[in-house]
């Protein structure tokens, strides 16, 4: 068996073109079905884990997908803001402890979370240097955020500006990093978080200048009445917020009507759930309730269906390179007549010659499901990691 | 390339056929032999026009194909009686073939292809001395340093040395030879047929050899015309 063994390996070997076609073919159709499964598998856990752990989710109304993965995975297009009084009016409530979230903005690519220090209770988010954001225009990282800039505590990022011809407003700002989380395997290592105020001064509608009681910026004054003072464009607007310029910054109007993306809910229990739910079936409601586990198992069913098509075609395509090989296999048995032949006459039995050809196909065979295994094996190892840089995609 | 062959045979011819006849299932050619005996260690050449039968009739002392009746006797063992496995047993032992189109296996080296018979019997174990064998036959014809090259990159006078090393690799007491020269130019002919001599000469094989080629039968101790053996 060593010797036959040996001579499919040197006739593989010399047709190392033909072996390496059949093995590629072989491996991926038996890998492609596995692997998917895998895949979406993995995929599934990720999207449910987070929703799962998200009960509801007050925004604007239009697409609860878009909502979802806003406020959960920090991705889709930034949806129709709310006012912040929203939040209050959950939490005014009583049936629902509440974080408020504003993701708009960005920095070299990340997202930026305007939330409260609670969002990192609730997401069990662990600092891993540093502290918690207290005072606005700090953030704190998450750990692939802070990898990827290769920044540290006491460093800075600076806000991306959205609309580079809008000149009156969303100033980049430098925000002090204050703190780094610890890695969570979750969109959260790829976000920046600050104080929601933060975000509304990056948006403009917060903002620190010099005082305009202040000597120096005395002659940028246009004309005082009362409280309200208006001046000219002279005036220092800081785009940092430090110690020295802190009590600089203030906000125009009411904050209640300042803009959030979405609320995040937790109530106690059933009941609180069910109640909050039902507050916002009024048709007149300007706002939507969403529960992110029905929003994702509802994308998942269509991922699902996909996935089922694309298992089909995979199946179909095996079928199809399986029936090809084979015929592969038949011809080149045709073509190797001779060969055997000679084999035969040299004193190979005829048993001895069909297991020469017939190692030949069981060792591209098993190399090929070896093969497939070892990629799968691969892919349950990596795959969630792949599902997490997919998803940040 | 010597062997030594048991004494008690030496009495006997190496090939005994009688009253032999063989036909293929359709088509109307018979193969009829009454008598032919060739003695040890000496060379016959098979000749005769095409399609009378002459490799069929190596293919019988072979034990490849067996006769409808007759007695084939071959190195002193009668063929007609054994069985496939037994014949195959036999064949491995005492028969060694080279043939017209050389019929290497282009994926082995040379040295594999010598090798051959010893990769595809389990009979036949491939010891180290037995590598030896094989890479001093290939030094003696003349190819010892081509051992690691593979058949495609051999000239065909080459590619026929390699065929008789594989022949002779395993020590037959017979060697058959189908149009040895068929495809060799008449150096390379001249050089086969003496390296197929030289061994009948050193080893006391029985050498069986078809041809066309009339200029080359002055070298065979006997001449069998199949015009004059099937008349």
């Amino acid at each position: 068996m060593k010797q036959t063994l040996y001579l499919a390996w040197r006739y593989l070997a010399f047709h190392r073109l033909k072996t390496f076609i059949l093995l590629t073919s072989i491996t991926l159709i038996l890998y492609l079905p596995v692997g998917l499964r895998v895949l979406v598998n993995q995929s599934s856990q990720q999207l449910t884990r987070r929703a799962d752990a998200t009960p509801l989710v007050v925004g604007s109304k239009g697409s609860p997908l878009e909502l979802v993965l806003n406020t959960l995975y920090f991705r889709s297009d930034f949806p129709e803001p709310m006012r912040y009084s929203e939040a209050q009016k959950v939490r005014d409530s009583g049936l629902a402890r509440i974080v408020p979230m504003y993701v708009r903005y960005h920095s070299r690519g990340h997202p930026i979370v305007g939330t409260s220090v609670d969002y990192f209770d609730r997401r069990e988010l662990a600092v891993q240097t540093g502290r918690l954001f207290t005072f606005v225009g700090e953030c704190v990282l998450g750990a692939r955020v802070a990898e990827a800039l290769g920044v540290h505590v006491g460093d800075a990022v600076i806000s991306s500006p959205e609309n580079l011809f809008d000149l009156a407003g969303e100033y980049p700002l430098k925000m002090t990093i204050v703190g780094i989380l610890a890695q969570a395997d979750s969109p959260d290592d790829d976000a920046i978080f600050v104080d929601i105020k933060t975000t509304w001064i990056i948006e403009g509608i917060g903002h620190g200048h010099q005082d305009v009681a202040d000597g120096e910026a005395a002659g940028a004054v246009l004309s005082r009445d009362g409280n309200r003072v208006v001046a000219n464009a002279s005036i220092v607007k800081y785009n940092e917020i430090t110690e020295d310029n802190l009590d600089e910054f203030h906000f125009h109007g009411d904050l209640s009507d300042y803009p959030i993306t979405a609320v995040v809910a937790f109530p106690p229990d059933q009941k609180s759930s069910a109640l909050l739910q039902g507050r916002y079936e009024n048709a007149d409601e300007r706002a939507q309730i969403a529960r992110p586990s029905e929003v994702m198992a509802e994308l998942l069913d269509t991922i699902l269906t996909i996935e089922s098509f694309v298992l089909a075609g995979a199946v179909i395509v095996g079928i199809a390179t399986l029936a090809s090989a084979s015929l592969v296999f038949m011809l080149s048995l045709r073509l190797r007549r001779r060969e055997m032949e000679t084999l035969f006459k040299i004193g190979g039995s005829r048993a001895n010659v069909g297991a020469l050809m017939a190692s030949e196909m069981v060792f591209v065979l098993v190399t090929g499901i070896v093969l497939a295994a070892g990629l799968t094996f691969l892919t349950s190892q990596f795959g969630a990691a792949l599902v997490r840089a997919l998803i940040r995609m | 390339m010597k062997a030594q062959r048991p004494p008690e045979l030496m009495s006997s011819p190496a090939i005994r056929i009688q009253d032999l006849s063989f036909g293929y299932g359709e088509g109307d050619f018979e193969l009829r032999i009454g008598k032919l005996e060739v003695g040890r260690a000496s060379s016959a050449a098979f000749i005769g026009p095409s399609g009378s039968g002459k490799t069929t009739l190596l293919h019988l002392i072979a034990g490849i194909t067996l006769p409808q009746s007759g007695k084939i006797e071959t190195n002193g063992v009668e063929l007609t009686g054994l069985s496939e496995n037994a014949r195959r047993a036999f064949r491995i032992k005492n028969i060694g073939l080279v043939f017209q189109e050389f019929e290497l296996l282009e994926y082995l080296t040379v040295l594999d292809n010598v090798l051959l018979p010893y990769r595809i019997n389990a009979a036949l174990e491939l010891t180290e001395a037995v590598r030896e064998r094989a890479a001093n036959v290939a030094v003696e014809v003349g190819i010892g340093d081509k051992l690691s090259r593979y058949p495609s990159q051999l000239s065909q006078g080459e590619r026929q040395r390699v065929a008789v090393c594989r022949a002779v690799v395993t020590e037959p007491a017979v060697l058959m030879a189908d149009e040895p020269t068929g495809n060799l130019d008449p150096r390379n002919k001249g050089r086969v047929l003496d390296i197929l001599f030289d061994y009948v000469e050193t080893s006391g094989t029985t050498l069986l050899t078809v041809t066309h080629d009339h200029d080359l039968l002055d070298r065979f101790e006997r001449i069998v015309d199949f015009k004059e053996l099937l008349s």
